[in-house]
């Protein structure tokens, strides 16, 4: 979406500084989730995984990500294309030079990004758990944090070409993504695919000729924990992000977080029954998953839609989750344990779409859909490659898969030396009889 | 296979991109990319049946 940033005054920038700060619960909060559907042997691995994405993103992003990103109004390049500019990339100093980090908007922009990128490299980490190595996380998370999600996000929110989608063709506003469902979520689910595709599956999960072996998460109440923690973080994102990205008032962050929370309701109450009655129980992990997929797709249409609407596209959601992660699963033969690729991107792409005919901009329906067709086109056809083509790349210097050894001995024994829980560990010598 | 499945998306987002600067008419340009979209699952189809071939192969 295309708009004007202007300085906000003293409340405005403490607003969005608290916001900001509640973003690290999201991140602690899919850490947890993440750690939880994986196996135990593996536990340790993951949260300081986590950690060292975190990190890593952090630092990427500040040394050369927000140089690549910019912010609407910043110079950029620019490319003119039938007599019509597109801004393709940023040209901004690296390490944030010269960016005064004084409260103006594009400081605030830079701050919010700085967590916000950590919350969608901790997708593919999640959806390679068990077997992604720890230092091929962190240099996957190097290439994407600098490289791949700069350039969608100054496409999308640094005033690049589709956001321009408006003013220069009439589509709409054009591109919108107030919070970042296609920027976050659906960059993070689809680089979680192609880590999913080039590690390959874990040991033994697909055998011929039979149905794929259940790996269950090793702690639910940690999954469930930090689903709840991540509502309090996505509130966070979504308002500061809206004021920030979408330009809405402050006094616009009630109907943000109203949506929010409607929209991941509306989600994981449908996924709760869906897998109710399709299995008899309900399934606690689908559920939750059911849960971030509409905490993702509330980020596209927090700031820009009616709170029925944001329940109805969070029930819509909630209903299609449980088939999707099953499809991709048993149909596509993808190994993903924690479901952040149908979770992330599916979630992520229909809050998209969704936006696109319920949105409330005060443009024609037909033009607004196209801007978001354009978007979601974007990331299929060229984010999707580029990721691809990224970490095929890493792979053949580092070896994204554990191997046998990795996953028979657990992640932790095999990088770590030491488990999460060493008391789990049972001595036969210590129950057998004197 | 894999390649000409990354080949039809970045081709499908072209076709897309093509529509937007060529097409006035929001119909025609509607039609055109959902053409393009239509392109883009079917190379994204395409790598999916590949990485499920490549996996069998290796079971």
């Amino acid at each position: 979406m295309n708009f004007a940033p202007q300085p906000f005054s003293e409340a405005g920038t403490l607003l969005v500084c608290a916001l900001v700060f509640m973003v690290p619960l999201a991140i602690a909060g899919l850490a947890l989730l993440n750690t939880g559907l994986g196996r135990s042997r593996s536990a340790a691995q993951s949260m300081l995984g986590s950690l060292c994405i975190l990190a890593v993103a952090a630092i990427s992003y500040f040394a050369f990500g927000f140089a690549f990103e910019g912010y609407a109004g910043l110079p950029q390049h620019t490319v003119l294309i039938a007599g019509k500019p597109w801004g393709w990339l940023a040209t901004g100093p690296f390490f944030m030079h010269g960016l005064p980090l004084d409260g103006s908007p594009a400081s605030l922009a830079a701050m919010l990004q700085i967590f916000s990128v950590a919350l969608a490299a901790l997708i593919p980490w999640g959806s390679g758990a068990d077997r992604l190595r720890l230092r091929a996380g962190c240099l996957s998370t190097v290439l994407f944090a600098g490289l791949v999600y700069p350039l969608f996000s100054h496409w999308a929110w640094g005033g690049g070409w589709l956001a321009q989608l408006g003013a220069n063709y009439g589509l709409g506003r054009g591109f919108a993504d107030a919070a970042g469902a296609g920027t976050l979520q659906v960059l993070g689910g689809l680089t979680a695919l192609t880590i999913v595709w080039i590690a390959g599956p874990r040991y033994g999960k697909f055998q011929r000729g039979q149905q794929p072996a259940v790996f269950p998460g090793h702690h639910i109440v940690f999954v469930l924990l930090g689903s709840m923690l991540m509502l309090a973080g996505w509130i966070g994102l979504n308002g500061a992000g809206s004021l920030l990205f979408a330009g809405i008032a402050p006094t616009g962050i009630v109907l943000v977080a109203v949506n929010t929370v409607l929209c991941a309701s509306g989600s994981v109450l449908t996924a709760f029954f869906v897998t109710h009655y399709r299995f008899g129980k309900p399934d606690a992990s689908l559920s939750a998953n059911g849960w971030v997929a509409g905490l993702a797709a509330s980020s596209a249409i927090c700031a820009s839609v009616t709170p029925a609407a944001a329940l109805l596209i969070g029930m819509m959601l909630g209903g299609a989750i449980p088939f999707l992660a099953e499809t991709l699963e048993l149909r596509c033969g993808i190994d993903d344990p924690t479901g952040g690729i149908s979770m992330h991107a599916g979630g992520g792409l229909w809050g998209l779409f969704a936006l696109g005919f319920m949105g409330r901009f005060g443009v024609p329906v037909l033009g607004q859909l196209l801007a978001q067709l354009a978007g979601i086109a974007t990331l299929l056809g060229f984010v999707l490659p580029l990721a691809y083509a990224t970490n095929w790349l890493l792979n053949k210097l580092v070896a994204f898969h554990s191997g046998g050894e990795g996953e028979r001995a657990g992640m932790d024994m095999y990088e770590l030396g030491a488990g999460a829980y060493p008391e789990f560990v049972i001595y036969a010598d210590e129950f057998l009889p004197r | 296979m894999k390649f000409t499945g990354f080949l039809l998306l970045l081709m499908g987002w072209i076709l897309v991109l093509t529509a937007i600067v060529l097409l006035p008419r929001q119909g025609s340009r509607a039609a055109f990319m959902l053409a393009g979209i239509a392109v883009e699952l079917l190379g994204l189809v395409l790598v999916a049946r590949t990485y499920l071939l490549e996996s069998e192969v290796s079971q």
